[in-house]
């Protein structure tokens, strides 16, 4: 993918502002009216003994999404508000889901025989964010169930957090088997977001958490609005030398001479220093596509790299 | 009323009670019912899905309010995935008393921790 980070996360916001204008959208009827078979089995399958439901012919409250569930029908889904923008965020990487909040609003008990009909509307995008899953975005939409034509019974607000699953690195040796690497980074509270993505095979830099203007290397301030305000992005990995070095002499500890040292220039709008690694020296040029690569170095440091794309 | 305990309610989330309950709600995901694929998709095993989460906190709260008690809202935090093997044991306790209107604090906690966590508004307890 060439297509920046800074465009994907434009474009899910434009997307969900998209899906927000929309406003509610009326899903098909339930298949079935509130019906006495369905309470009774739901009721025995949640052990719940309250007779006030089969007694008066109403349904426990929170059975309101039970009966718009689709369940195994086969015919054509409808779309609603909410998988455009799933689609997209499926799209950009953001590939798992787990939800996070579930509310919901009896405006009164629904009786065996109405028929509900839902509507969707999608109430926002938060994001991204990190979270302990990994970078994602939090969506939440709003459904009410309606009796009839125009009389809510119900509504919930459900909010699921979309997130970047953590891509696996291989090492490229055992780890066991390196000696400490001389050359250690200084990480600390403003760095150490960078080195646990490398350990994590992301590309992270840092963007202001007010006006999201990304920055590299780390620093304390935006330079841009001057919030300390920050969080960061993942990059795509890939990028175009904008310029290198190749490092002949003096000799240093922990690496073979030559080597290529690179500006790599990203699409999302920074740059940042590298190796330049798996292409022979003469054949390094200014304006090189690359993709990052993250090389162990000991037990501890994992350090990005740059390879020629499509290597 | 507030600060009043609920008695505990402790739900044995075996195989038949993850399924049965994922059908009842009409919840086909396959994570609710296939021991299999669930591990292959990096879960330990099924788990109960949240339409189950919301009826159980419903259960329990009305279990100790009786009949009469009329459910207005629930809100949920979800936490740790509730597994089947596992149980899910449910803590309550009454935070507001606002006339007719009370509002019960709920804990369910499974051995990894709080499941769901939340608010039960009623009436007419």
């Amino acid at each position: 993918m060439t297509g920046s980070a800074k465009n994907a996360d434009e474009e899910l916001r434009e997307l969900a502002a998209k899906q927000v204008a929309l406003g509610e959208v009326r899903g098909a009827p339930a298949a079935d009216p509130v019906n006495v078979p369905m309470i009774r089995h739901w009721l025995a399958a949640m052990g719940d003994e309250n007779p006030v439901y089969l007694e008066q012919g109403l349904a426990p409250p929170t059975m309101a999404q039970v009966w718009t569930m689709p369940g195994l029908s086969r015919g054509p889904k409808e779309r609603s508000p909410v998988d455009d923008m799933m689609t997209a965020l499926n799209g950009h990487g953001y590939t798992g889901v787990v939800a996070t909040n579930c509310e919901q609003t009896y405006h009164r008990y629904v009786r065996v025989g109405e028929l509900l009909t839902p509507a969707t509307r999608f109430s926002g995008l938060a994001g991204p964010k990190r979270t302990a899953l990994g970078v994602g975005y939090f969506a939440t939409w709003h459904i009410t169930w309606y009796s009839g034509d125009d009389e809510p019974v119900a509504e919930m607000m459900f909010r699921v957090l979309k997130f970047r699953p953590p891509q696996k690195t291989e090492p490229q040796e055992q780890a066991a088997e390196l000696p400490p690497y001389p050359l250690q980074p200084a990480v600390n509270q403003d760095t150490a977001f960078f080195w646990d993505g490398a350990g994590q095979g992301e590309l992270r830099i840092q963007s202001c958490a007010d006006c999201g203007e990304l920055r590299h290397p780390p620093g304390p301030l935006c330079p841009r609005c001057r919030s300390a305000e920050r969080t960061h992005r993942v990059a795509s990995g890939t990028g175009t030398l904008f310029s290198y070095v190749v490092h002949h002499h003096p000799p240093v500890p922990g690496r073979e001479t030559p080597f290529v040292v690179g500006v790599v220039e990203l699409p999302e709008g920074v740059r940042i220093v590298g190796n330049v690694v798996d292409c022979p020296i003469e054949e390094v040029r200014i304006g090189m596509p690359l993709r990052v690569t993250y090389r162990r170095m000991d037990d501890r440091l994992v350090l990005p790299m740059w390879a020629p794309e499509g290597r | 009323m507030i600060g009043a305990a609920l008695p505990e309610l402790s739900i044995d989330l075996t195989p038949t009670l993850v399924i049965s309950t994922a059908l009842a709600t009409m919840d086909h995901t396959p994570v609710h019912h296939d021991t299999a694929l669930a591990r292959a998709q990096g879960s330990k095993d099924i788990f109960l899905n949240i339409l189950t989460t919301m009826g159980l906190v419903e259960r329990y709260v009305t279990d100790w309010a009786g009949p009469r008690a009329v459910i207005r809202g629930i809100d949920v935090r979800l936490g740790v995935p509730a597994y089947a093997g596992d149980r899910l044991t449910f803590s309550g306790t009454v935070v507001s008393d606002a006339g007719d209107l009370l509002k019960v604090e709920v804990r369910g906690r499974v051995s990894l921790g709080d499941h769901a966590t939340g608010t039960v508004t009623l009436e007419g307890r």
